[in-house]
């Protein structure tokens, strides 16, 4: 296989991990507005840990995204 | 470089580059250094002539410097305890030398020093070895019982005790890409979209009517980038505070 056609697809595969991270986005989002609808004074202090959890699961995709622009661009 | 990429030069927005002529050759000022410089010098600003009117009924400048106190003053005592009061200062320097350096890097021309792992990394070990500094003074010997939750079975201490020394070794390595990778990711994105423009414009008045779609992205773009910028800022003193809180009380 040519090896430019090889780090294409290498860089693809690479960002399956979005996947996963797409699932978790949602699920700490769809909890976050189950909490909110249920109890909406809590959202004050739900909100910072959601965002913390938004950010934590964000830093998975951007691992996936920097090893295929490794794989790209190196 | 792949071929097909040769026309986005995506990662040469973070070169460094030595300024000031012959004086910073020999001694490496680079721009990395210059706006780690200006980014410190602008929180000093705000901090100084913010307090200084000391009115009772602030204006914007005393407005802002008060509630990036009260705030991260808020975070470190919530989140570690009493004893948050004392490493305020720590958590506070952090997350201004972190923020600067992501919403100056936002401004054209400029250079992002945090999309460098060499910085953030550099900043992520300070966090780990302040830590480890706090856990050992405070709890001395002791400290090392963190590696093995109490009321967990013995049996699987052969386990367990690994696990927890390598999840501990891992926060810097995490600590410092989330922020490196968050902050290239972004950037290389403005890149991307940008020779995106320029590529369409080359193509007729068709290719510019086209080109405006790429564009408006990157407006919006640059409003997300806005958010993540405080957004990373925020996790970086946070996952500090809880660090700490762990040194502190240990479990």
């Amino acid at each position: 296989m040519d090896v430019l056609a090889a780090k294409a697809l290498g860089a693809g595969i690479a960002v399956l991990a979005l996947a996963g991270v797409g699932i978790g986005m949602g699920n700490i989002f769809s909890a976050m507005v189950t909490t909110v609808g249920r109890n909406p004074s809590a959202r004050d202090v739900v909100f910072p840990i959601g965002i913390l959890g938004f950010a934590l699961t964000e830093a998975v995709a951007l691992f996936a995204l920097l090893i295929a622009f490794l794989i790209l661009f190196t | 470089m792949a071929a097909e990429a040769s026309k986005i030069d995506a990662l040469g927005q973070f070169e460094l580059t030595t300024w000031f002529g012959g004086v910073g050759r020999v001694v490496n000022f680079t721009n990395s250094n210059f706006m780690m410089m200006l980014g410190g010098g602008l929180v000093l600003a705000l901090l100084y002539y913010g307090m200084r009117p000391r009115a009772v009924v602030p204006g914007r400048l005393q407005a802002a410097a008060e509630i990036s106190y009260t705030a991260l003053m808020d975070m470190s005592v919530g989140s570690i305890g009493p004893e948050g009061r004392r490493f305020f200062p720590f958590v506070f320097t952090l997350f201004f030398f972190v923020l600067m350096g992501n919403l100056l890097g936002l401004l054209p021309y400029s250079f992002t020093y945090t999309s460098h792992i060499a910085v953030t990394f550099g900043l992520a070990l300070l966090v780990i070895v302040v830590v480890t500094a706090v856990a050992l003074k405070i709890h001395g010997l002791h400290f090392f019982s963190y590696f093995f939750p109490p009321g967990a079975p013995k049996a699987l201490a052969p386990l367990i005790i690994p696990i927890e020394i390598i999840s501990y070794l891992s926060r810097p390595v995490s600590l410092s890409i989330r922020l490196f990778a968050n902050m290239v990711a972004g950037h290389v994105m403005f890149e991307v979209f940008a020779t995106f423009v320029v590529l369409l414009a080359g193509a007729g008045i068709l290719g510019t009517a086209v080109g405006i779609l790429p564009m408006a992205i990157n407006v919006v773009l640059v409003g997300f980038e806005l958010l993540v910028a405080a957004l990373q800022a925020y996790v970086f003193a946070i996952l500090t505070c809880i660090y700490l809180h762990d040194a502190v009380h240990l479990h």
